[in-house]
């Protein structure tokens, strides 16, 4: 391809007459400026999350200036007295995001080894088309089922265990169901990169179906795996609407698992609104702690997918 | 082979019978489930979903969506329309022009963890830079914060995309003499048409259903607003979740909050069906 100086100098050009050559100028100068353009887009990414870090450090300053370590200590948060403690809030996301992954990590890997080597092909594409649609549906939906249906279930079920029918528990067993077809599509789609040779010859040594996937196709694809729950670890983490309404809004930290309680994302939504001065301070500090365990979380599920090619957000 | 069966053997063989039951357990219990959700949503938003619903505006002894739902389509509508420009150019540069280098590296990593950075961090940020500069809630945060959302997921499907077009085809072009200019927006974009637009459209699927970061951006209204961009501007998932919370003690304002919620979700999955159709007419 001509670069713009052998076209100005009129390298291997001099038989063009002059208005061909005016045009060919200019078609290389659009090439210049297209690439330069395109580039300033891709960087925009960048300064991007340069930029959502850098304002939550500038607005939550105020309250880490005046709180200190403290925020990470004080086990209340007590807005009428000024009291503001990250801990209830912190233990909230923690503990609801881990009861989701336990619940939903055996039961994706489950459906997603049912899907690639047990299903009837009639149902494949059906059931894994249902799965990735199931994926779409707004995680508000999850918390309105979670407060209408699941949570009286859970009071009438075991009173003794769900007084309230809301509480972490509840909030943690909606994230699972929310982030199921999530981490299933992840998990099918890695595990179909195997290639299928390895799968027959492991069945030609007489390895049952079990076998061959606890042998042969989970090994080969871990990292991947992995890298899927961690990336639905993410979603749990983060995940504002399933869990605001079941939570039970407690402010008080307290350590039990199916207690009342509240985790970052519910805190926030739920009184950034009416808040101001410190207040919002500090809860703009709880977010950017929500997007630095985030960003940590999301880097290491990157770098264990970082070989197989989902295209799952 | 039956009479040959060892101890070892049949162990082996109800291992994988109990393991494959217990997987086709928890596809039951995962569909059960999903079932039981949709169940609800459409058990409860039928029985409120009535023609008037998309012509009224919300009123607090009930009404209807329409402004909601207005919002929602032309909120989500702009953020696509910013995005699909934003997302389009940086997946160019990233598939086109990005392959030496760290730069590329590092934007393709930022990129990936903003696709699934929590949609609240986004509203709170937008919030920070727009709204309390400007001085009050406004449609165009909103707007701007589905654009931040929907940025990642034009570039990566569009990077992915320009990724497929074998380079032959782009050897081709420039050997008769095209620039890169005209070969990506000529040769590469036809070819990758499909398969952007199905991420747009997944993105814009995504977007329409977000509602955290539109509790502090464009906030949400009673009222009719059809190009006020400068003011709050009504939503669904907004009207959802108040109807749902702090308006809950209305019935009429609950069972509408349903009817909101299956209408988005219908919309949602003929959105996601449709970007299925488009990436299957892929050649």
């Amino acid at each position: 391809m001509a670069t713009p100086q052998a076209i100005e100098t009129g390298g291997g050009l001099g038989g063009l007459s002059e208005a061909t050559r005016r045009r060919l100028q200019r078609k290389a100068r659009i090439d210049v400026w297209f690439e330069r353009v395109l580039f300033a887009f891709a960087f925009a990414v960048l300064l991007l999350l340069g930029a959502i870090i850098a304002s939550l450090m500038a607005s939550s300053w105020p309250a880490l200036e005046r709180y200190g370590l403290e925020f990470f200590t004080e086990n209340r948060w007590a807005a009428n007295v000024e009291v503001f403690g990250a801990l209830p809030a912190i233990y909230g996301t923690l503990l609801t995001s881990f009861i989701a992954i336990v619940i939903a990590v055996p039961i994706s890997f489950g459906i997603a080894i049912f899907l690639t080597e047990r299903c009837p092909n009639v149902l494949r594409q059906p059931l894994s088309t249902l799965i990735e649609l199931l994926a779409g549906i707004p995680s508000i939906i999850y918390g309105m089922w979670g407060m209408e249906v699941m949570a009286p279930l859970l009071r009438t079920w075991f009173p003794s265990v769900f007084p309230a029918g809301t509480g972490l528990a509840t909030a943690g067993i909606i994230l699972a169901v929310m982030i199921i077809p999530f981490i299933t599509a992840v998990s099918r789609d890695v595990i179909n990169t195997v290639p299928a040779v390895m799968r027959e010859s492991a069945y030609g040594l007489g390895c049952t179906t079990w076998e061959v996937a606890r042998k042969v196709i989970l090994p080969s694809v871990k990292g991947g795996l992995v890298g899927g729950v961690v990336l639905g670890l993410g979603r749990a983490l983060g995940e504002t609407m399933a869990v605001t309404f079941v939570i039970g809004n407690n402010l008080f930290l307290n350590t039990t698992l199916t207690g009342q309680g509240t985790s970052i994302a519910a805190l926030i939504a739920n009184q950034f609104s009416e808040s101001d001065g410190t207040q919002r301070s500090a809860l703009l500090a709880l977010g950017l702690i929500l997007f630095l365990i985030t960003f940590a979380v999301l880097a290491f599920a990157r770098y264990l997918l970082r070989n197989s090619t989902g295209r799952h957000a | 082979m039956q009479t040959q069966m060892t101890p070892l053997y049949r162990r082996r063989k109800l291992l994988n019978r109990l393991v494959m039951a217990a997987c086709i357990g928890a596809t039951l219990i995962g569909f059960v489930f999903l079932f039981a959700i949709l169940l609800t949503l459409v058990t409860k938003g039928l029985s409120a979903i009535s023609p008037s619903i998309f012509i009224e505006r919300t009123r607090m002894n009930g009404g209807g969506l329409g402004n909601a739902i207005w919002g929602t389509f032309m909120m989500t509508s702009l953020a696509t329309i910013l995005g699909t420009v934003l997302g389009v150019a940086a997946g160019t540069w990233l598939a086109e022009y990005g392959n030496k280098g760290l730069l590329p590296k590092v934007i393709r990593f930022i990129n990936d963890i903003l696709l699934s950075a929590p949609s609240i961090i986004i509203g709170l940020f937008i919030y920070a830079v727009v709204v309390v500069p400007m001085g009050g809630f406004s449609a165009w945060a909103g707007v701007l914060s589905l654009t931040v959302i929907i940025v990642p997921v034009v570039i990566r499907s569009t990077e992915d995309m320009l990724r497929l077009i074998p380079n032959s085809l782009r050897e081709a072009a420039a050997a008769l003499g095209a620039h890169r200019w005209w070969i990506i927006v000529r040769v590469c974009y036809s070819g990758a048409r499909a398969g952007i637009l199905t991420g747009i459209l997944l993105g814009f699927a995504r977007i329409s259903g977000e509602t955290a970061p539109l509790l502090f951006t464009s906030l949400n209204s009673n009222q009719w607003n059809f190009f006020n961009l400068d003011s709050e501007m009504a939503n669904l998932p907004m009207t959802i979740y108040q109807n749902m919370t702090i308006n809950a003690f209305i019935p009429d304002l609950v069972s509408l909050a349903w009817a909101g919620a299956l209408i988005l979700t219908a919309a949602i999955l003929i959105l996601n069906i449709a970007a299925r159709y488009f990436s299957r007419q892929r050649t």
